[in-house]
């Protein structure tokens, strides 16, 4: 049986967890900022560590692009705009460990050479953007960012940016965009941000868990860290449980664990009501049935079974849930925040909602279905970024798994199901 | 009752005021000198100028333009393409409610239809009192605390709709109301914009690390012993 490890949340339950004093002594800092820079990116390759904020991709691999010698800037970006519908860790970790991510911070500039850094946080979490003003200002005064770090004579400077509502820009170019002073749109790869990125200097985004996770494998080793997890997802990592189960939260355990595992210890689904559907890692994962309880939330596991692992973000629903409900809403959300760049994305999800709410309302017809796919498929791969593509899993998943639920939509002219039996207090 | 209060226009129209501008001024260069570009400093200036006006007005697009060396077309072209800058008056207290698909499905439609109905107006409307406006949100980041509400982008957790009325009526007769995890005292929508900025102010040590949903795993690891392993233990 896998067991929870935490770290990350490991001093969430101390009051001061988000000071220094309930922090510690940026120890792992001190330690990396003695050490050769390529060796830190070479113990973060080693320790396996995949990056976070969805994609998987390997951290220290990405920190190794950063060309060195060039006589340019180099800038690290912290992508804190944590908005994926059902993704809910970064914000509770930057809320009550602010410091762990500053810490990670000052490592990974100083692996990668850069002097300037910048946690781009998402704007509507105020309290969260105090917590990590408060812990800048902290880290400031007791000498570990600004000049001469540890004496050391490493510089860097961290600053705080509040994004201004827009689901694109945890998008990483358009992040950069956003942070340049710019309409939040994705740019064209290449070039990669790792040649090319904030103010067209070489640049490192990564997502906060992933760099808060930075300090940990310095301290405690790559071989630490990598023995956790499975074969190719090393490591810990956050699972957000929210929907229909008894006891919702964050639960910080090894890559691999199921969601049968942490139902049965966080005492199931909610009482008289089973497992329906649920996305593994936020909307844009094609969702999984109860066939899927005991497919370990690796990246490879989750892959083989054709959803993705992404922010481990796993929304529960039980069978009171109307899935074309479920899906025409977030269908809305990808309209809502499509940036309009690239012509699949805009009008595309604009059609599949207007489609999907005829459907919801049982004026559909399997023709439809047929539409709604077809308009998937050819948003699929040829939408400008990845936002796009989210948008189509809900949809492919949904049909895939639930086809007679959206014929039933129409075969009764509405929908079969009672929102009120869902709520929080449907029960009572 | 009456969507949206009339605009200041007159008051609006003329720029800011000789002292004001000058505060203005001198919160834009401290923001921008954080910055390697000025530029940068542009989502920042429009959360300062809604922090005075509590809506991006025309006069603070322009005042924007001017310390940024932009064209007002630039910065327009910019503020319109995020939600949270306004072009209209919020009220003192932005109500959000979120209908992302976890939230709307564990009671967030019925939330927002109660509460719409209860306060008298929709999406991005204000109350005539300017007390209230209402928001459907989109998914923020609290999804083990649904159906979850923000006032002034603070959160408040686990609601109900009685709850939400409750929160909304004891908002409008000026009761002290508290944020689930968050500041003793709820901030205006304009001192919210202000943080936004990058100007906080000093209530960081108020309010719990973490609570409620944020702290089930640590409990159920702590009751069991279970721990990461320690340095050395793994292979």
């Amino acid at each position: 049986m896998t067991t929870l490890t935490p770290v990350l949340t490991e001093n969430w339950d101390r009051p001061d967890a988000f000071t220094l004093g309930g922090y510690g002594e940026y120890t792992a800092a001190r330690k990396a900022l003695a050490m050769d820079p390529d060796a830190i990116i070479q113990a973060v390759k080693d320790s396996g560590l995949r990056g976070r904020g969805g994609a998987g991709f390997p951290t220290g691999l990405k920190w190794g692009f950063i060309p060195q010698g060039d006589g340019k800037p180099h800038y690290l970006v912290v992508n804190a705009d944590e908005s994926e519908p059902g993704t809910c860790k970064d914000i509770p970790l930057m809320m009550a460990n602010p410091h762990s991510l500053v810490e990670g911070i000052i490592i990974t500039s100083f692996a990668i050479r850069a002097n300037q850094a910048f946690i781009y946080v998402r704007g509507e979490v105020l309290h969260v953007i105090r917590r990590l003003h408060a812990a800048v200002r902290e880290a400031y005064e007791a000498g570990y960012l600004g000049t001469d770090i540890f004496g050391t004579g490493f510089d860097l400077d961290l600053v705080v940016h509040s994004g201004a509502g827009a689901y694109i820009c945890g998008e990483e170019t358009a992040l950069l965009d956003s942070l340049e002073g710019y309409r939040g749109q994705p740019r064209l790869k290449p070039p990669f941000p790792a040649v090319a990125g904030l103010y067209a200097c070489p640049t490192v985004i990564n997502n906060v868990e992933s760099i808060a996770s930075v300090p940990s494998i310095i301290d405690n080793g790559a071989d630490w860290f990598a023995g956790m997890g499975t074969e190719k997802s090393k490591g810990y990592g956050i699972f957000s449980l929210s929907g229909h189960v008894k006891r919702p939260g964050q639960f910080e355990a090894p890559l691999g664990i199921t969601l049968r595992e942490l139902l049965d210890m966080s005492g199931g689904m909610r009482d008289g009501h089973r497992l329906k559907f649920w996305t593994p890692g936020g909307s844009s994962t094609p969702i999984f049935t109860d066939e899927h309880l005991d497919v370990p939330l690796d990246f490879e596991s989750v892959g083989a079974k054709g959803s993705m692992l992404g922010t481990r973000a796993l929304q529960i629903f039980d069978e009171t849930t109307c899935v074309v409900r479920a899906v025409l809403r977030w269908t809305e959300f990808y309209a809502h925040e499509s940036c309009g760049k690239c012509t699949p994305c805009r009008e595309g999800t604009y059609w599949l909602k207007q489609v999907l709410k005829r459907l919801e309302k049982g004026q559909g017809t399997e023709e439809d279905l047929t539409t709604i796919t077809d308009i998937a498929d050819n948003i699929l791969g040829r939408s400008f970024c990845a936002l796009g593509d989210g948008a189509t899993s809900p949809i492919h998943s949904s049909v895939k798994y639930f086809r007679d639920e959206y014929l039933k939509h129409f075969e009764i002219g509405g929908c079969p199901f009672d929102p009120a039996a869902s709520t929080l207090w449907g029960d009572a | 009752m009456s969507v949206n209060p009339k605009r200041d226009e007159s008051s609006v129209a003329a720029g800011y005021a000789p002292d004001v501008r000058e505060r203005l001024e001198r919160d834009a260069k401290e923001i921008i000198g954080r910055y390697p570009k000025t530029r940068s400093a542009l989502l920042p200036l429009l959360h300062l100028v809604q922090s005075e006006d509590g809506y991006v007005t025309d006069r603070g697009q322009e005042f924007c333009a001017e310390m940024l060396g932009l064209s007002k077309a630039e910065v327009v072209g910019v503020s319109t393409f995020y939600t949270m800058y306004k072009r209209r008056p919020m009220g003192e207290y932005h109500v959000g409610v979120c209908i992302n698909t976890l939230c709307a499905v564990m009671g967030g439609d019925q939330i927002w239809d109660e509460l719409s109905e209860h306060v008298g107006v929709g999406h991005d409307e204000t109350t005539s009192d300017g007390r209230i406006s209402l928001e459907r949100l989109e998914c923020n980041a609290a999804c083990d605390f649904a159906p979850v509400m923000m006032v002034n982008w603070e959160f408040f957790d686990d609601q109900t709709p009685a709850s939400a009325k409750q929160l909304v009526d004891d908002l409008r007769d000026g009761k002290e109301v508290h944020p689930t995890r968050g500041p003793k005292k709820l901030c205006t929508f304009k001192e919210a914009s202000r943080i936004l900025s990058g100007l906080p102010d000093g209530l960081a040590g108020d309010g719990p690390a973490a609570a409620g949903a944020s702290l089930e795993g640590l409990r159920i690891a702590k009751a069991r012993g279970w721990t990461a392993p320690a340095k050395g233990e793994t292979q």
